[in-house]
This record gives structure tokens, C-alpha cells and sequence, in this order.
């Protein structure tokens, strides 16, 4: 099966004003998302994530690499210039904090109707009206709330807004930027339901970004592990929650507090500083100096991704002995 | 168990707004033995902080306490003059916030901060206070303390900042520290670095935790007991080792139910159904009758069952699981 969208060799180097030198923010990252799939991104906060959701959305450009997506090659075309192009209306997200990312002055349907009035068909918006309505079924927000400002909604009818919103040109992929991080337990099972009920419905592609493990897993089928710009390791969710390959992999997942004592496991601490991004010297792990099971070779060689058991799992350290990925 | 360094009794509070009195608490009790690390758990909107922010003294103008007391050592803290709590503050009594950077001045670096308040708080002249600090700041396990100590806070990362705020928490070795959604916001590593600095700190200097979270594994992770609340009530409280297994309260049961947990499927993650209810106007006596899928016409009746199971525990529901 063809990718949706399929990212090769990714790179983003912003230069430092002042202390001189290149943040390398996102580096050498390949990513594909099949049609239909949710594919989960995790990381602690400046691993890189939100530079790589902002170069798969042409929002930012990109130092090298190619993406591809629905055929088209958009990495070739400006961030400046992608706004007018067809596939942009595709490809939308869903924010973090649905108060900061709504517009105070916009009603819920103006909200909606937003996207349709400057990247709609003229078909689309000659049936503006129905189409919101639609929309707002959809995610289950009551019609009488359409009327209403955000300050006049609770978190959860306000995270309704913000997907009817991103869902509202039909898009084929939704890029989810931590969609329940703001929200209640209770809210967030509810948001977690529709999403998947979405996607089952529209067929939609995910890119799930979070911090929350636990939360990646009930909705991926695959998830991408991030560190310091770099993917760390890559597989199903059970092969890489239940699996872990990559020493960082294994301390997040430990992190992670659990509610059953019984799936608690050992916590693995990590001490040491994190590596600069800034001109990370090429030759050493990413993770040298703060991996529990650091050796000589690690400050010698950066590992590449490595197949580890079956299927797409695989992980960049020198401790796995599978074949090298390219 | 020994007598209750902080115990929080019959606690009533308003809240007056121009859409009218918003009842935000009604007869919480609960109280917090030395040493003790005590969860405080629900959705927003159910009262948690409106608590934390009664016991410190700190309540917005709006807010007036209608009714109970929140003893602390013997004294009453709601009754005392403001000038009074204010020697709490800080030393026996102090508090960590959700957004660390926020709490922090942003225009006077992070070690001058946390000396400002060792001069006002231990008396320490200027040399002194200066390299408490430090020692403070090595303490909470920032790395090159000395060097740290002259950064602004916009210099250090979220998880960094927490550990400035907590270091000033516990600069005047309180018997309790009350943690307001310490780590929400914050990465599970850092978020677990912090949970185990605050745990080291309060192990090693016998300091009393009041842990508020929305997150029910947090407080599976680190409290000896857990106090539910919904709406403004306290519906259940008991130690971890029972509230997990055999909740007793039906929306105890359902917020468990609501919390992904690894090897679930979404399907068996069940959302709690309805919404907090408008604090406003005329409630019925429990303020879960709308949403609880067990409740029966006697729940309607006044007043609200309180039943002690153990000492130290409560179960606020007419028909208990």
C-alpha cells in the first residue's frame, strides 16, 4: 500500500543569534502514515516534536529531505506558498489548549465555518449552513451551542469546536497536537472515543503527538519515539510500550505512572544532563551521557535504526545486534 | 492513628459572582496526619484547589468561608487574622503552583528569589541567605546550583522552574507542603523527577503532602490516602489500598474507569457520564444525583450520608458500592 504521506530524511537546523552555531532540531527523520492509520509520536518537551508536526504541515520549511504526500511532492513547494495549494486544505490539526487556539470573537460556527469560507469549494460554501451542522453532529456538539463563544463553553465542547473545525474540509490527515492534554480524565475518555469514531467514519490518517503514553496507546497502531531530533525507535504500540528496545524508551515507559500496582514496573532513572541540540558532535549517541547502559563505542559511532524483532520495530542502539536500516 | 496535623472540618465556602452565590465547597472534612502524603483528587471545577486555597489564606475577595474550620497544630488557620497566617505561610505552611514559571518573578534571577524569602521567613542576613539558596537549589538537584542561581526564570526549562518553586516551598522546613498540580504540563520523566524530589524532601524532613491532581495515577503512585471530591463535596476518602480495589463511591468507581491504563482498550475505557453540575442556585443534597446511573429517589432526601467505614476514611453516597 501506497503512504499517505511519506517523509524521507528529514532535517531543520535553526542558527543560534549570538552564541553562534545551529540547533539541530530535527534531524534525518523518515516517517510514513498509511491511509487510515494512527501513528503516535512521543518525546519529552524540545525533543523535536513540534518542529517535525510544523514541517509535515508546510508551516515551516525544511533544510533537507522530501515529503511526500497523496502523491504530491510538498516538500518542493514554499511554506509561504503552501496555503494555496490544493493539498492544504488536507492535511489540518487539532491544537492542545482549544481556548488559546479559538478565536475569543468567533462563535462555535463561525469557528467551523472558518476553514470552509477561505479553503472551501464554491459548492461547500453555497451549503454552509448544512455543512456546519453536519459537522457539529458529527462531534457531537448540540446545534443550540453553535450560537455561542468559547468562554460560553466547558473544555470538552471547546475541543468538539476545535476538531469539527480541523474535520471540516474532509481532510486526509489530521495532525493531533496533545488533543486531551487540557482536559479532564472523564472529558478526555470522551474526546479519545470520538477520535477513533472519527477516523473509523472519514477514514482519516492520525499523527498523534504526545507526552501521555498512555493515552498514544489507545489510539495508535504504530508509534515514533523522539530524541533530540532524532527518531529512537519506531513499531506497533505493543512492541514498543510492552517491548521497549531503546534504553530511553525503556525510562519512559517506567516513568509513567500506572494506576494497578501490579503493571508498575522498576523505575529507570535517568541522571546526567541532556546533550545540546546545538551542534550535537555527529560521532556520539544522542543519548551518550544520560543512557544507564552507555559504553566507549556509543562516544564513538551514533547508532542508526536497527530492525529489532519482527514487523517495523526497530531501534537506534549499538546493544541491538539486528540489521541496519536504512 | 496519631492525632491529625491539619485537620479540615465541616469546611462551607462561596463563591459571590455577578451570576449569583456559587456554592464551591460544602462540608469538606478531611484531615492529614504528620508525615503523611494525602492525595486531593477530581475534575476541575471540584473544589480542590478552593481548598488549598482556604487552608492557606489565600482566597480570591470573591470567596467568603460560610461555615467549619481548618486546624492546623491546634489552631484554627480560618479564624486567625490575616497577620497571624502569614507567619504559617512559609514556614509551617507552604505551597507549590501549577505553572512554576508564572509563580516565579520574572525579572529578578531564581536564587535571589528564594534568598528574598530565607531573609523574610529564617531572619538570615544577605550572605547567609544568599548561600542557603544555593545549597536549596543543589538540594532540589539542579545541576551547577552556584552558576543557576543567577538565570531568570525564562532561562530554565518548566521542570527546572518547578524544582526553583519547590526549593522556596521547603526553604522554611514546613510540616506541610501543598502541591497544586505540581507536574501537570510537565514530561513523565521530569514529572516523575519531581514527584520523587517532593517525596525525598518530605521522607527525609518528616513534611506532611497535600497532593492535588486530576491524574488518579499519580496519587495511585505516591499517596498513603486519597481524597475524592466532586462538585464541591468530599464523596469518598480511604487509603490507597482500598480505593483502587473496592471503590465505594459510584463516581470513585467511574473516574477509575475513565483512567487509561496500559493493556486497555479504548473500549473498556468508559467516560464518567454528564458534567460537573452549576454550582449555582438550589442543589440537591448529593451533588452526583444527576449523573450517578444508582441513584434512587431516597437520594433526593437530606441530608447527604456521611459513613465512616475506618477512621480516617468516608464514603459520602446513599447507596455505596
Amino acid at each position: 500500500m501506497t503512504a499517505l504521506l511519506d517523509a524521507r530524511g528529514l532535517a531543520k537546523r535553526f542558527a543560534m543569534r549570538g552564541a553562534g552555531g545551529w540547533l539541530h532540531a530535527v534531524d534525518d527523520v523518515s516517517l510514513a502514515i498509511a491511509p487510515g492509520e494512527c501513528v503516535g509520536l512521543v518525546g519529552e518537551s524540545g525533543c523535536g516534536k513540534s518542529t517535525l508536526v510544523r514541517l509535515l504541515t508546510r508551516l515551516t520549511d525544511h533544510d533537507d529531505g522530501r515529503i511526500l504526500f497523496d502523491g504530491h511532492d510538498i516538500g518542493a513547494i514554499p511554506a509561504a506558498r503552501f496555503a494555496r495549494t490544493p493539498q492544504r486544505a488536507l492535511i489540518q490539526m487539532v491544537f492542545q489548549d482549544p481556548v488559546d487556539s479559538l478565536n475569543p470573537r468567533f462563535t462555535a460556527f463561525d469557528a467551523i465555518a472558518d476553514p470552509i469560507r477561505r479553503l472551501g469549494t464554491r459548492e461547500s460554501r453555497a451549503s454552509l449552513h448544512d455543512r456546519v451542522r453536519e459537522l457539529a453532529d458529527l462531534v457531537g456538539l448540540p446545534l443550540e451551542l453553535l450560537g455561542r463563544f468559547p468562554h460560553q463553553l466547558s473544555g470538552g465542547q471547546q475541543q468538539r469546536v476545535g476538531i469539527a473545525r480541523a474535520i471540516a474540509l474532509s481532510p486526509k490527515l489530521l495532525v493531533l497536537d496533545e488533543p486531551t492534554s487540557a482536559l479532564d480524565v472523564s472529558v478526555q475518555a470522551v474526546i479519545l472515543h470520538l477520535l477513533a469514531d472519527l477516523r473509523g467514519r472519514l477514514g482519516m490518517s492520525y499523527l498523534f503527538v504526545s507526552h501521555d503514553l498512555s493515552v498514544v496507546r489507545l489510539l495508535s497502531d504504530r508509534v515514533l519515539v523522539m530524541y533530540l531530533g532524532r527518531i529512537i525507535e519506531h513499531g506497533r504500540v505493543d512492541q514498543v510500550f510492552d517491548r521497549p528496545a531503546h534504553p530511553y524508551t525503556r525510562a519512559l515507559v517506567s516513568a509513567a505512572p500506572v494506576l494497578e500496582p501490579s503493571a508498575r514496573r522498576p523505575r529507570l532513572r535517568l541522571s546526567g544532563e541532556v546533550l545540546s541540540a546545538i551542534d550535537p558532535p555527529p560521532d556520539v549517541c544522542r543519548f551518550f551521557g544520560r543512557c544507564p547502559e552507555g559504553y566507549d563505542r556509543c562516544g564513538r559511532e551514533a547508532p542508526n535504526l536497527r530492525a529489532v524483532d519482527g514487523g517495523d520495530h526497530a531501534a537506534a542502539c549499538h546493544l541491538i545486534g539486528g540489521a541496519v536500516l536504512t | 492513628m496519631s492525632p491529625p496535623l491539619l485537620d479540615v472540618e465541616d469546611l462551607s465556602l462561596e463563591f459571590r459572582t455577578r451570576q449569583g452565590v456559587v456554592r464551591a465547597l460544602e462540608q469538606v472534612s478531611f484531615g492529614i496526619g504528620p508525615g503523611e502524603t494525602v492525595g486531593l483528587v477530581g475534575e476541575s471545577g471540584s473544589g480542590k484547589s478552593a481548598t488549598a486555597y482556604a487552608i492557606m489564606g489565600i482566597l480570591d475577595r470573591a470567596a467568603r468561608v460560610t461555615a467549619g474550620r481548618a486546624v492546623f497544630r491546634g489552631v484554627d488557620l480560618i479564624g486567625e487574622s490575616e497577620s497571624r497566617r502569614r507567619e504559617y505561610r512559609g514556614r509551617e505552611l507552604s505551597m507549590i503552583f501549577q505553572s512554576p514559571r508564572t509563580a516565579l518573578n520574572p525579572i529578578r534571577p531564581v536564587g535571589a528569589q528564594i534568598a528574598d524569602a530565607l531573609r523574610r521567613h529564617a531572619g538570615l542576613g544577605r550572605a547567609a541567605a544568599r548561600r542557603r539558596a544555593i545549597e536549596l537549589l543543589d538540594r532540589v538537584q539542579i545541576p551547577d546550583a552556584e552558576r543557576r542561581s543567577h538565570a531568570y526564570p525564562f532561562e530554565l526549562s518548566g521542570g527546572m522552574c518547578q524544582r526553583v518553586l519547590i526549593a522556596l516551598a521547603v526553604a522554611g522546613k514546613p510540616a506541610l507542603l501543598i502541591a497544586d498540580e505540581p507536574t501537570t504540563g510537565l514530561d513523565v520523566s521530569t514529572q516523575a523527577a519531581i514527584l520523587d524530589l517532593i517525596r525525598e524532601l518530605a521522607a527525609g524532613g518528616g513534611m506532611a503532602t497535600l497532593l492535588i491532581t486530576h491524574d488518579l495515577a499519580v496519587v495511585a503512585e505516591r499517596c498513603d490516602r486519597i481524597v475524592v471530591m466532586h462538585a464541591g463535596h468530599v464523596v469518598e476518602a480511604a487509603p490507597r489500598s482500598r480505593l483502587f480495589t473496592t471503590p465505594r463511591h459510584p463516581y470513585t468507581a467511574r473516574l477509575i474507569a475513565s483512567t487509561p491504563r496500559p493493556g486497555t482498550k479504548l473500549r473498556d475505557l468508559v467516560p464518567v457520564p454528564g458534567t460537573v453540575p452549576d454550582l449555582r442556585g438550589v442543589l440537591p443534597p448529593c451533588r452526583y444525583r444527576t449523573r450517578c446511573e444508582r441513584a434512587v429517589d431516597a437520594c433526593d432526601e437530606p441530608p447527604l450520608p456521611r459513613i465512616i467505614p475506618a477512621p480516617g476514611e468516608l464514603v459520602a453516597c446513599r447507596r455505596p458500592l
